[in-house]
């Protein structure tokens, strides 16, 4: 039975705990709105892009087809870019991510391929580190700005595209959390390079000119593509962590508040007995006399 | 008389509203675009878009930094990486 005093500081230490999950709670629910207004407003730009792609790729094929669509004819070498928070106390989120892309990474191996990591954000470092510390090639950091834009996406695009040009990997997926719900956050992965040809839209026949020229337009768009893949799922990701954050703390501050029903019971209970007993010992005492 | 004008970047949907006439620095020299025009797509340089509100009247100029534009029979989309102004 822990003493009065032990209990008073307990309830002291939780409820600055519960002050703290409270207050995060609230910083993401506010955070939240925001995240998710910028992945509604990020929808229009990577919708258009992918209806002129699938207007393009479909008339650009065969042998003259860049090799960002194309690939390099070959699917050994695989390369697996992990999209995680660079901020915990989001939950499951990138305990999840993680969980996703090492099962992507077993599957491959399994199938005798090679595997290489590419990590953005700082939490997946470690999980993944520990494992496959010899596959990790390359990272980039979102730590260091607030809300990782367009000129972050354009950076680890940019880095991933000299990769492939250089021959490092056939084949790019890109794992990132979807984020569905506040509740809902559900790792995805898609095939990021050689960019996956869109399914070939039939646009009612309309001549349409091209300025330069078709490939010239089409080998300016897929590394805007790329881009835009990898600046959708940095503002999922930002969506994701703070719906995860506030779900998981919600979580927290109720059970603080649980714990602390609970202490606060246990301590005026033990109180209570403390107070009976000296009471008795005093009527003892003066019966005694 | 109006075309369709929608300016574009990945944050956000800068513009979207019925004007006169827009001309774009195209890869291969600036081109006007008013209401009817024959489906067309082009890249385009960094440089300024003008977007004539109405006949005659003072242009509105937008920066722009890289990337392409599309006509089509609903008007005109210009997909851009950076918009300033």
């Amino acid at each position: 039975m822990p003493s009065l005093k032990e209990l008073k500081d307990r309830i002291g230490s939780v409820k600055s705990t519960q002050k703290i999950t409270k207050a995060k709670q609230m910083v993401a629910a506010a955070k939240l709105r925001r995240a998710q207004a910028s992945a509604e407003a990020g929808r229009p730009y990577a919708e258009r892009l992918s209806a002129v792609m699938a207007s393009l790729a479909g008339k650009v094929s065969g042998d003259s087809a860049p090799k960002l669509l194309a690939g390099t004819g070959s699917d050994q070498r695989n390369l697996l870019v992990v999209v995680n928070t660079d901020k915990g106390l989001c939950g499951g989120l990138n305990s999840n991510l993680v969980k996703a892309a090492k099962a992507k990474a077993q599957e491959l191996l399994a199938q005798g391929k090679s595997v290489e990591f590419y990590l953005v954000g700082k939490k997946g470092r470690a999980p993944l580190k520990r494992e496959y510390a010899n596959h990790i090639t390359g990272g980039f950091d979102t730590s260091v700005v607030k809300t990782p834009g367009f000129e972050e996406a354009d950076a680890i695009a940019a880095e991933l595209i000299e990769m492939f040009e250089e021959g490092k990997f056939d084949v790019a997926h890109l794992i990132f959390p979807t984020f569905q719900s506040a509740l809902v956050q559900n790792p995805t992965a898609n095939q990021l390079i050689p960019v996956p040809s869109p399914e070939a839209s039939d646009d009612g026949g309309a001549v349409v000119e091209y300025e330069p020229g078709e490939e010239e337009i089409l080998e300016a768009l897929l590394p805007r593509y790329v881009k835009t893949q990898v600046f959708t799922a940095l503002l999922e990701r930002e969506a994701s962590e703070q719906g995860a954050s506030m779900t998981a703390m919600d979580n927290a501050t109720r059970n603080a508040g649980d714990l602390i029903n609970k202490l606060t019971i246990q301590y005026n209970r033990s109180r209570q007995a403390a107070i009976t007993t000296e009471l008795i010992e005093i009527i003892a005492g003066a019966e005694a006399l | 008389m109006a075309l369709h004008f929608e300016l574009v970047t990945p944050a956000k949907l800068v513009r979207s509203e019925e004007v006169h006439m827009v001309v774009v620095p195209g890869a291969e020299g600036e081109f006007g675009v008013l209401e009817g025009h024959a489906p067309f797509m082009s890249t385009i340089d960094d440089g300024a878009v003008q977007v004539f509100k109405s006949a005659g009247g003072e242009p509105e100029t937008i920066n722009v930094k890289g990337g392409f534009a599309e006509v089509s029979e609903n008007g005109i989309t210009v997909l851009a990486e950076q918009v300033e102004g």
